[in-house]
């Protein structure tokens, strides 16, 4: 079995959100960047494909060259190649085209993205793949067995979890439940120096324009201060929530 | 021209969802000169939409689409909006919604703007703001498909009622073995209780509750309240709660209008996926708890007092108030 895993390389998760140039740039100065945590879960499953029933598992990302400190940490973990598409991604229907072209060269039988990236929150990566590709889809996945060439997962619903069934090719948006967190691993010093000798390939992307840009950013509004009620007058809480929040 | 809106249902029923895309809708179709044209799924009674502003509903009504099937839910919305040459489309922000919206998109060459909050800041060059950065900030997207496709942020806009009357069309979308193609083998669910994606109230318990046995109280308190119950990461990791109750940055977002923390910390990633909420209640003992400054209301005292208590004057304010 052939699976490519999707990366997305994002500010960690404790970074503060800054802008730049007139708040038309994320400003990445200090900031620590990792693998998408949703793609950290699907990346720890291919590993568990690989290791229990056989596979080969490509990473890959489409960037500059400042993502591969992340898909080095990839290789780390235990993936074997990885794929560099360099471009700066406009939105996700860029990446979506980029990875198509990817997936169709490389004839795999299994791609798992992340549910979302916690920087761009597009949830729209995998699903453009599916369609430009012509693959199964299932999203927000937190459970999959192969078998052949059929597929069982689980998939979280809200207030609950379904089970569905499909045929290979499919493309997966992954979550925690896939693997556990206490099954993520941590690139040992023998991983990290393996990961050195491994293949990481550049590739030039393909003509797609994008199809949405983000034109400015912008932060919350400060918050206000909170009202403090003491514990032995909760029914100020009550009153408060009730007359003035209107939300009881 | 028109703007179409998918109205979710479910089991017969329209969702809240569907009554906010109308509003929503109704607004941008009144700055646009068009009107709206909403397609349901086997909803049963669609005539309330009238209400929220909708001029005509396309009924699809179809055994095949009993269990939800974003492909085929996708391909259906597709043929809706090319039938109406609508130019805006708009869906809202379930999980069901943003299943099928990159489906829906590709297939429209749509360019997708998720998480919208607010109504469009232009229509030429269209531009619309929506969260980012799991809602640590907002960006200005724009759209530059001849065809836009908008995901309405839950909450984000509310409801405004209007009188007004919908006209009832069959629609019969021609769908394909493709459509089909993933079969639902099983659903489990938890039947009768409130989800925290459908929740006006949310109540959320984390690592100051020392243990499993104690969510009884965090039970009573949502039960009073009409609330879904929630946790903080490692609760769910530790196991105390099942994995489908972790907000936060890496698990669900909650935009309640309603959000009562008790002994959580309020840790960054914690509050980037519960910032979307309108108004938070923190209840923790160490008044130095980070999860202060991002509230609105805080009670600083031992959980196991504060929440029993609450409950029992809550209920005393309910049956006062109903
Ligand atoms: C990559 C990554 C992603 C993450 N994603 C998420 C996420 O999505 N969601 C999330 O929640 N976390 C997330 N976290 C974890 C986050 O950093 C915090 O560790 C977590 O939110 C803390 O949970 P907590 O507040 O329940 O526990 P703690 O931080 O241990 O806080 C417990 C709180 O309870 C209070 N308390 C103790 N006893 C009582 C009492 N008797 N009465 C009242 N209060 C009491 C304490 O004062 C304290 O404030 C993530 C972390 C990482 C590294
Ligand atoms: N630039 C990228 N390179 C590779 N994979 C990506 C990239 N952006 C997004 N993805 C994948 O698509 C998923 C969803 O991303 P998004 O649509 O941005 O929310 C991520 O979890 C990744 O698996």
């Amino acid at each position: 079995m052939k699976i490519l895993v999707c990366i997305s390389h994002v500010p960690d998760t404790t970074s503060k959100i800054n802008f730049a140039d007139s708040d038309t740039r994320f400003d990445t100065n200090g900031v620590q960047f990792v693998i998408n945590p949703n793609d950290e879960f699907g990346l720890t499953r291919a590993m568990w494909f690989k290791e229990k029933q056989g596979a080969s598992v490509t990473v890959v990302n489409v960037g500059g060259p400042e993502t591969e400190p992340t898909l080095r940490k990839a290789l780390a973990i235990g993936a074997d190649e990885a794929i560099r598409v360099n471009a700066q991604p406009e939105d996700g229907f860029f990446v979506a085209s980029q990875l198509a072209k990817v997936v169709e060269d490389g004839g795999y039988d299994l791609v798992i993205a992340g549910r979302e990236s916690i920087d761009y929150n597009g949830g729209m990566v995998p699903g453009m793949l599916a369609s430009l590709t012509g693959a199964n889809f299932i999203n927000t996945c937190i459970g999959l067995e192969i078998e052949g060439s059929e597929a069982t997962a689980t998939r979280e619903i809200d207030g609950g979890k379904e089970t569905v069934k499909c045929a290979l090719p499919l493309i997966i948006g992954g979550q925690k439940g896939l693997v556990e967190e206490s099954d993520l691993r941590i690139p040992n010093m023998r991983g990290i120096m393996m990961a050195r000798q491994k293949k990481l390939t550049v590739t030039e992307a393909a003509e797609a324009p994008g199809r949405t840009s983000v034109v400015k950013f912008e932060k919350p509004a400060p918050k206000g201060e909170v009202k403090l009620v003491s514990p032995d007058k909760l029914d100020e809480l009550i009153d408060l929530l009730h007359n003035e929040a209107k939300v009881i | 021209m028109s703007i179409l809106i998918y109205t979710e249902s479910e089991e017969g029923k329209l969702k809240k969802t569907a009554f906010e895309v109308a509003s929503y809708a109704k607004d941008l179709a009144r700055q646009t000169g068009s009107t709206v044209t909403a397609v349901s799924i086997n909803a049963g009674d669609t005539a309330p939409l009238g209400n929220y502003g909708v001029d005509k509903v396309l009924r699809v009504n179809d055994d095949r689409l009993a269990a939800f099937n974003a492909r085929a839910y996708a391909d259906i919305i597709q043929q809706a909006a090319r039938q109406e040459a609508a130019k805006i489309v708009i869906i809202g922000s379930t999980a069901n919604d943003k299943y099928l919206a990159p489906l829906l998109a590709a297939q429209l060459e749509a360019g997708y703007a998720p998480n919208v909050v607010a109504l469009p800041e232009s229509t030429d060059p269209f531009r619309v703001k929506r969260t980012a950065f799991s809602n640590k900030a907002f960006n200005i997207t724009e759209i530059s498909t001849d065809i836009k496709l908008v995901g309405l942020a839950k909450n984000s806009f509310g409801l405004k009622e209007q009188q007004g009357n919908a006209a009832e069309e069959d629609f019969s979308p021609s769908l394909n073995d493709a459509d089909f193609s993933i079969t639902t083998e099983s659903v489990d669910k938890t039947a009768g209780k409130v989800t925290i994606a459908d929740a006006e109230i949310v109540v959320s318990g984390g690592r100051g509750l020392k243990g499993p046995e104690n969510w009884g109280m965090i039970e009573d308190l949502a039960g009073v309240l009409g609330a879904a119950t929630a946790c903080s990461k490692p609760v769910s990791d530790m196991g105390w709660r099942p994995h489908g109750e972790h907000v936060g940055q890496t698990g669900k977002p909650v935009a309640a209008n309603l959000y009562v923390a008790v002994g959580i910390s309020g840790a960054i990633q914690h509050l980037a996926g519960i910032n979307a909420s309108k108004v938070k209640v923190v209840i923790n003992n160490d008044p130095e708890a980070p999860f202060f400054k991002a509230a609105d209301y805080g009670v600083v005292g031992d959980a196991f007092e504060v929440v029993p208590a609450l409950t029992e004057k809550l209920k005393e304010f309910k049956s006062q108030n109903s």
